[in-house]
């Protein structure tokens, strides 16, 4: 019992923090069927620019701003210079996020040195929850909380504002988007960026327990990808519910079987699109 | 529309190519010419990927699981059970085809994106097993002591002369194997179906079986081209068929020119060379990699020899359109 | 083949003109620049260049050319990278490389062409057990040599017996692990459970939800950041100083303190090194390091320090002649040290070095963490107490082996 109910929510946080990183990626594949290997340079950059205001004294929660405001302009700039011509070339995307993604970790190494760090957290988000026999870190639990807030929020601008209306057009059918008169080249700009800024805060906040070094860009890139692809690309319920399997999967995966760890994540991935080649939320 | 100008152009162009590679050799320092191995190696994996992304339009994000599957038959069946060279080619083709065979399945249901994104987890699978299954694979430490082959020939393979005519016997197979093929009534298929599957598939041809088989060529001889890589390196681990790799072999078809055989073979030796010769001079030479990749989309979406060709069009006013 | 020619060739233009014997050294050094190993990489560079600049770059009155190259953390690129140092570069001897699965790609290279190479850093068992080569030898211990002592010392000294293992589920991790649960349980103690986090495993609260309840101490064979990683979430799931932390010697290495904060205090390790230890020699060194590069020297830069100190003595008793291979691998296994950085150091017969092993203890001085040596053992080797024919004849270390008998 003790067992399930700590290895759970081990599992829900490590999917919480699974969905800020790749909630926003797939939104950017469902807008515009972009793979985007800079996601994981996006959250690695994020957690060292957090790791910047940190050392210049600034608070947690500048830090995870900051972090985020400057990997969105990054982004923004990403897509304005290339990507946004290369729509529906899956080649081309490819290689060029790929390209950015090289550079981004070399001058990660040259900027911050190549020695793993991690963020440190405010006093109030140290030390554990005690129930009975049982410890629940605050930090995950802080985790879940701001997952849980981000996920209100995305739900809300998406179903209830007129922006979220336009991004789901998009989604939907961006040529229809466009007769009607939708800023569709704008509506994908903000959406890169803010899967940009979401991932940068995913690298921050993880900074505080996993650490911000160098190869986490390519450590947690597939994770990101296989909860888009569990999910199903452009769907938010997707992404929480992907979010959600990965992190119990994997948990319970290294809990009860650890020589397959690497099995109980990618094998489910491919039974379901085996059988649901969109993911389980997924439009074609 | 085959026999144009350009064709004859061409078989000049190749001859001159395969003239220069054979006679190389003496010419070469021995560090230069096990560059030139390993690129004519990469040559060989290069254009089986550009069976599937340049003649059937299906970009693979796994291709490195299949020089990983014909390296590690090598390693495993020449270290644990004293396998000579036909045997260990001959497993390490067939497991890379069944792999293959069972991988097509899947990722063939899908297109675009979702074929990229299924690819990719399929390579992180067999990566997965090169690191996790220990007993087999050696995990991390990778396999090493590999034999060289030894052939009932009078040059031992062990010296670097003769391995690399060895490589280049296998690339120059490889080419004509893979230049029947895309030439063949099956290749122009494939071309078709790159171009409008619909239309195929309303003109009675059956688009799955082809994607299918194209699909498991692809995985033969990139198997192939895996055997060939463990043999040169005396070793295997599972690096080799890490992400980056297969990324890399995606850039080496897009510099080259998709489509094309020639240019992805090209592609192969550029990025080989610029990777082994830039870092000489520089620690940031992933910076110049990563604009390579860059600049490759933006300055020659076509690839070198798609460039070459717009240019020799345009220099040239017969009526001419390349051999897609 | 070229190099062997060239060697010959060169020993040839030695007999007839010893002014040859001038030229410079060429020294080539593998290490990784890029990548997620980048910064034990540097660290390495930073030894050596400490070395040569301290030696104004000449040993035996010979100027030293020093090519340092980026294997980029792949076995392949590091066996191209051999092969550039040996057949475009010539060079006499090789310094490198990082990673144990570099060091057993380049094996066969290295002792086909008849290169001397000192590995600084590779600690993997068998390249200097089962596996040993004729042309490598070892200038820092390999990965079971110091959790060996600290296993019998655990059990004697700390009266510890009940432990739970955990640690990188690859050849080093299993390695460090196995020679703790070896030498521990032969002193009385028990290995009660073992869990192996994947390499590169972002996540460790699962596996510190594992650890059993009833144990003494926690012994974690990491390195790079998953110790940082471990320590911290440690801390955070409310079980620090509640469970001792045992650490194998890479935990929680110099380079690591560095970025690691409270939640690394009191960590006790055993290790061939201490930037602390209070020795003449390591005094100097250390201070000569905190100078050039601004932090503390650590395992992979006094590795790289201590195989150029190798070369140093072998040349010095082949009157410079690097270029008689022979002589100077034979120099160089014949090589004892009495002032490195770490204490005294020479080389047992199949070029894997005995020295101290020290526990250490993390504590904070002067504002950083620090390894305070609490105890030294003296003289250890590989095979530390057992006889060495029986210790060969045992499958080497790996997951399974010694297997968990209390699991």
């Amino acid at each position: 019992m003790e067992f399930w109910v700590t290895q759970a929510f081990n599992g829900i946080s490590y999917g919480a923090l699974l969905f800020l990183l790749a909630g926003g990626l797939s939104l950017i594949f469902g807008m515009m069927r972009i793979v985007n290997m800079t996601h994981g340079s996006y959250y690695l950059l994020g957690g060292y620019v957090g790791l910047t205001v940190i050392w210049q004294n600034g608070p947690f929660v500048l830090a995870i701003l900051v972090g985020a405001l400057v990997i969105a302009l990054i982004g923004v700039g990403e897509w304005n210079a290339f990507l946004k011509r290369l729509g529906g070339q899956e080649l081309g995307q490819v290689l060029t996020t790929m390209g950015f993604a090289l550079i981004f970790q070399d001058l990660g190494l040259v900027i911050w040195g190549g020695d793993p760090y991690t963020i440190p957290t405010p006093q109030v988000l140290s030390g554990a929850f005690e129930l009975g026999q049982m410890f629940f870190p605050v930090y995950r639990v802080f985790i879940v909380l701001v997952a849980l807030a981000v996920a209100v929020v995305l739900w809300l601008v998406l179903e209830r504002t007129r922006v979220g209306a336009m991004m789901r057009a998009t989604v939907d059918d961006a040529e229809m988007a466009r007769g009607v008169g939708i800023n569709v080249t704008l509506i994908s700009m903000c959406v890169f960026s803010l899967g940009a800024f979401l991932a940068a805060v995913a690298g921050v906040v993880a900074g505080g327990f996993v650490g911000v070094y160098p190869g986490a860009d390519f450590e947690i890139l597939p994770y990101a990808f296989v909860v888009v692809i569990v999910g199903g690309m452009g769907s938010l319920k997707g992404a929480v519910i992907g979010s959600l399997m990965v992190g119990l999967l994997d948990n319970f995966g290294k809990a009860l079987f650890p020589e397959l760890s690497y099995f109980t994540l990618f094998a489910p991935m491919a039974a379901i699109l085996a059988v649901r080649p969109t993911g389980l939320f997924g439009r074609a | 529309m085959r026999e144009t100008l350009f064709q004859g152009y061409q078989g000049v162009v190749l001859g001159v190519v395969g003239l220069l590679l054979f006679v190389a050799p003496p010419f070469l320092s021995s560090f230069l010419l096990t560059l030139l191995t390993q690129s004519l190696i990469y040559a060989i994996l290069a254009m089986s990927l550009d069976i599937i992304l340049g003649y059937t339009g299906l970009a693979s994000l796994g291709h490195a699981a299949y020089l990983g599957l014909g390296a590690y038959s090598v390693g495993i069946l020449s270290t644990k059970y004293g396998a000579g060279f036909w045997v260990a080619l001959a497993a390490g083709v067939l497991l890379a085809v069944v792999v293959a065979a069972i991988f097509g399945l899947v990722a063939l249901r899908a297109t675009g994106v979702y074929f990229l994104m299924i690819t990719l987890a399929l390579g992180m699978v067999v990566w997965g097993l090169g690191h996790r299954w220990v007993s087999m694979t050696q995990g991390d430490n990778g396999i090493s002591a590999i034999p060289r082959p030894k052939l009932p020939l009078p040059w031992s393979f062990a010296e670097s002369i003769p391995f690399y005519y060895l490589a280049l016997a296998g690339f120059l197979l490889a080419f004509f194997i893979l230049r029947v093929i895309v030439r063949s009534p099956f290749g122009q298929t494939l071309v078709g179906i790159r171009e409008s599957e619909s239309r195929m598939r309303t003109l009675g041809y059956h688009v799955w079986l082809h994607k299918y088989i194209g699909f498991l060529i692809a995985g033969g001889i990139g198997g192939f081209a895996g055997v060939l890589w463990a043999y040169y390196n005396g070793f295997v681990s599972p690096a080799d068929l890490q992400l980056a790799t297969s990324v890399e072999i995606l850039l080496m078809v897009a510099l080259g020119g998709r489509g094309t055989l020639f240019g992805p073979a090209l592609g192969a030796s550029i990025i080989v060379l610029l990777k082994n010769l830039v870092s000489v001079y520089t620690h940031r030479w992933l910076l110049i990699l990563g604009a390579v990749y860059i600049g490759t989309i933006v300055y020659a979406p076509e690839g070198i020899v798609g460039a070459l060709r717009q240019w020799t069009q345009r220099a040239s006013p017969a009526p001419l359109r390349a051999e897609t | 083949m070229i190099p062997r020619v060239f060697i010959i060739g060169l020993m040839l233009v030695l007999f007839v003109s010893p002014a040859a014997a001038q030229g410079p050294i060429r020294l080539g050094f593998l290490t990784i620049l890029t990548g997620a190993l980048a910064s034990p990489g540097k660290e390495m560079e930073n030894g050596i260049r400490l070395f040569l600049e301290e030696h104004k770059n000449s040993l035996s009155g010979r100027p030293v050319e020093l090519t340092v190259l980026d294997t980029g953390g792949t076995p392949a690129g590091t066996l191209t990278k051999a092969r550039e140092l040996v057949e475009q570069r010539k060079v006499h001897i090789i310094i490198g490389p990082l990673a144990a699965f570099e060091a057993y790609a380049i094996a066969p290279y290295v002792n086909a062409q008849r290169v001397p190479t000192i590995s600084p850093s590779a600690a993997a068992d068998d390249l200097t057990q089962r596996k040993a080569t004729q042309f490598i030898v070892r200038a820092t211990s390999n990965s079971s040599l110091p959790t060996q002592p600290f296993g019998t010392y655990a059990a004697k000294t700390l009266g510890i017996k009940r432990v739970a293992t955990i640690a990188d589920d690859f050849a080093f991790g299993h390695e460090v692990v196995a020679g703790f649960h070896k030498a521990f349980e032969d002193a009385g103690g028990q290995v009660v459970q073992k869990l192996w986090p994947k390499l590169g495993e972002t996540d460790q609260g699962p596996y510190i939800g594992q650890l059993k309840k009833d144990i003494d101490a926690v012994f974690i064979g990491f390195a790079g950041v998953a110790a940082l990683r471990f320590l911290k979430q440690l801390e955070n799931s409310g079980l620090k100083g509640k469970i001792r932390v045992l650490a194998n010697q890479t935990a929680v290495d110099e380079a690591l303190l560095r970025s690691m904060g409270d939640e690394a205090i009191g960590v006790v390790s055993a290790s061939h090194y201490s930037a602390a230890l209070d020795t003449l020699a390591n005094r100097k060194f250390a201070s000569a390091y905190r100078k050039a590069y601004g932090t503390d020297p650590g395992y992979y830069s006094v590795g790289a320090y201590t195989a150029a100190l190798f070369l140093k003595q072998a040349l010095e008793k082949v009157g410079g002649k690097i270029e008689d291979t022979e002589g100077l691998l034979k120099a160089l296994r014949g090589a004892a040290i009495t002032d490195a950085p770490g204490g005294p150091i020479r080389l047992d017969k199949y070029g894997n070095p005995v020295h101290n092993i020290y526990i250490n203890r993390v504590e904070r001085k002067e504002g950083r963490l620090q390894n305070t040596v609490t105890h030294t053992i003296e003289g250890v080797s590989q095979f530390w107490n057992y006889p060495e024919a029986e210790f060969l004849k045992q499958p080497v270390y790996s997951r399974e082996y010694p297997p968990c008998r209390f699991c």
